[in-house]
């Protein structure tokens, strides 16, 4: 369970650039919940996001993740209970290592690194070989391949694979199919899909695309200037059309608009 | 040249070898540049001449000599991660301060002989009845390979794959719960344990310690490091990497050794090291230059063909060009 409390965040304070990126948000997530993030650039997302992996640390409030107070951990400590997967495909794996060596590093997530035991361990070859089978990329036959030679969507796949390798308690997906094209992007969200049913993850998905917000997950969090604007979960999610959101979203515009910011 | 002076190359080559391990720890598996290099090189050697001169075990003193490299890579370390200064300067304002230390280490003097003294090379030189350079040659050959197998295992393991994972790609082993910064300060405490060594070794060899000595080390090092990749550019295999740089090593000192047969100043090395090291470093670059040289010339091929499609002959000359131009083979 994430909670997140009158968590506040403001940038570049005391300039001219000023720019409150949270404001006071206050979110609960339930075990199992896949909750879809939309909004527009500059709404939170990303820092919402950064907010909760520690890459950030908020000005006020706190974090919780099943009932421990995360607030001021750093990053690589929050690692025992998040697993992440980011926009750019290069980011999630290293490119230099084969395969195997990304799942033996990712299948210790937030555990202790010994410096006596070898990494490549024959005992979790089978385990990983039947993981890498569920992606049906053919990346089992590759398990020695350095990771730089497969294409930016398997990468993806990959990176996907190795953040739910050992369960989360939190998975993040920021805008991950984003950078993929549109038959590869769809291929890793059904496959996000099927891995986070299976296990019953919770799980954020950050994403600029309506139709996915409204296609996947139980429950649908739309931001804008910092602020949980609506939240909808259940029935009420799956009779959203992306009409309806468009509508949000127009109606989000006019409240300061422009012509208010510039006359002031 | 002669059998002596090759051997004696290929001896340097093995204990410098030792530092450019060390490099290869920052340069290659970190991606981080380390200057601390220069001064570390340098404490490593003062301080085991000090020690042995205050009568010692030489084999103790190497080991305080390691000490004392890593306490100068954790300074560096600590910098880098916790003052959060780029790594390269803090790397030069270690290695400056090291300077004034050294020199404090040697007894205020620029250097101390230390040829009185019974050392690890003496004492493999009675044992077997060698020359002093025969006999440095083979503590080199031990010291270096006793620290490739170290590297290897240590690597391979889970800790050491987060090392290895944190060069790679840091955002991405932090996410999976590495303290990216602890491993970093980790890495340069190694490396400048093992250049350290090196330096102790070579205080061995020349029978003396010079505050000046480690003057150059991380270009040597640097020229070592390209030097072996160009041999073993196929294999990706780590412990022949690791290898590789050593060999790269010898190679240099051969270079080295060649260059002074050949009239030229051993002070030349250093201009020499520094050209070997650009050329390597910008030789992606020329290539890239060359692809978009060739590129633009075809270009303006195509262009003159589209315009003179009125004249046949002056087409078909253009069109054989540009074909040359494409490496051949394709006929217009």
């Amino acid at each position: 369970m994430l909670k997140l409390q009158n968590i506040y965040k403001t940038f570049h304070v005391g300039t001219i650039n000023e720019r409150r990126a949270l404001n006071d948000i206050n979110l609960v997530l339930n075990d199992g919940d896949f909750v879809t993030v939309i909004g527009g650039n500059g709404a939170g997302k990303s820092t919402l996001q950064n907010v909760i992996s520690g890459t950030i640390n908020p000005d006020y409030g706190t974090i919780e993740i099943n009932g421990v107070n995360i607030t001021k951990l750093p990053e690589h400590k929050r690692a025992k209970y998040i697993g992440r997967v980011f926009q750019d495909p290069m980011l999630g794996t290293a490119s230099d290592m084969w395969i195997e060596e990304n799942l033996a590093l990712a299948y210790r997530r937030g555990e202790k690194r010994s410096a006596f035991k070898w990494m490549i361990d024959n005992n979790n070859t089978a385990f990983f070989k039947s993981q890498l089978e569920r992606l049906g990329l053919g990346l089992e036959d590759r398990m020695k391949t350095k990771v730089k030679l497969l294409s930016g969507g398997q990468r993806q796949a990959l990176t996907l694979l190795m953040s739910t390798l050992k369960k989360p308690d939190l998975l993040m997906l920021d805008e991950h199919t984003a950078a993929l094209d549109p038959k590869t992007a769809s291929l890793v969200l059904s496959l996000t899909k099927e891995i986070i049913e299976k296990s019953n993850i919770t799980t954020i998905m950050i994403t600029h695309n309506m139709k996915d917000a409204l296609n996947y997950g139980n429950r649908l969090i739309m931001m804008d200037q910092g602020k949980i604007i609506f939240d909808v979960s259940g029935e009420e999610k799956k009779k959203l059309k992306v009409e309806d959101l468009l509508l949000k979203f127009n109606q989000t515009k006019d409240a300061p608009s422009d012509a208010m910011l510039l006359s002031s | 040249m002669t059998i002596g002076s090759l051997l004696g190359a290929i001896g340097q080559g093995f204990i410098w070898g030792v530092m450019v391990l060390g490099i290869f720890i920052t340069y290659k598996v970190l991606n981080v540049s380390d200057l601390t290099v220069d001064g570390s090189f340098a404490t490593g050697g003062a301080v085991f001449a000090m020690t042995l001169l205050a009568g010692v075990d030489p084999t103790l003193c190497l080991l305080v000599a390691m000490a004392a490299g890593g306490v100068c890579g954790f300074v560096t370390g600590i910098l880098h991660t916790k003052f959060k200064i780029p790594a390269i300067l803090a790397g030069i304002l270690t290695q400056l301060g090291l300077y004034s230390i050294n020199l404090r280490i040697l007894g205020d003097k620029a250097n101390t002989s230390i040829s009185q003294a019974s050392t690890n090379i003496t004492f493999i030189a009675k044992l077997f009845n060698l020359p002093h350079t025969r006999a440095g040659m083979i503590l080199g050959i031990i010291v270096s390979l006793i620290c490739i197998l170290i590297l290897y295992f240590l690597l391979g393991t889970e800790f050491g794959a987060s090392i290895r994972a944190t060069g790679n790609n840091e955002k991405m082993i932090r996410a999976l719960g590495v303290n990216t910064d602890n491993i970093k300060l980790f890495g340069m405490v190694l490396s400048n344990m093992l250049i350290a060594l090196s330096g102790a070794l070579l205080v061995q060899m020349n029978k003396y310690a010079d505050v000046g000595m480690g003057k150059g080390a991380i270009v040597y090092g640097l020229a070592s490091i390209v030097i072996g990749e160009v041999f073993f550019r196929r294999f990706s295999n780590f412990g022949i990497k690791l290898l590789s740089s050593v060999f790269g090593c010898i190679v240099f000192f051969i270079i080295r050794a060649v260059v002074i047969n050949l009239g030229l100043k051993a002070n030349d090395m250093q201009l020499i090291s520094a050209i070997i090291v650009v050329i390597a470093l910008a030789m992606p670059i020329f290539k890239e230059n060359m692809n978009i040289q060739k590129i633009g010339k075809l270009n303006s091929l195509n262009e003159m063909k589209q315009k003179s499609s009125v004249d046949l002959s002056l087409k078909e000359v253009l069109d054989k060009k540009i074909s040359s131009e494409m490496g051949g083979g394709v006929d217009a």
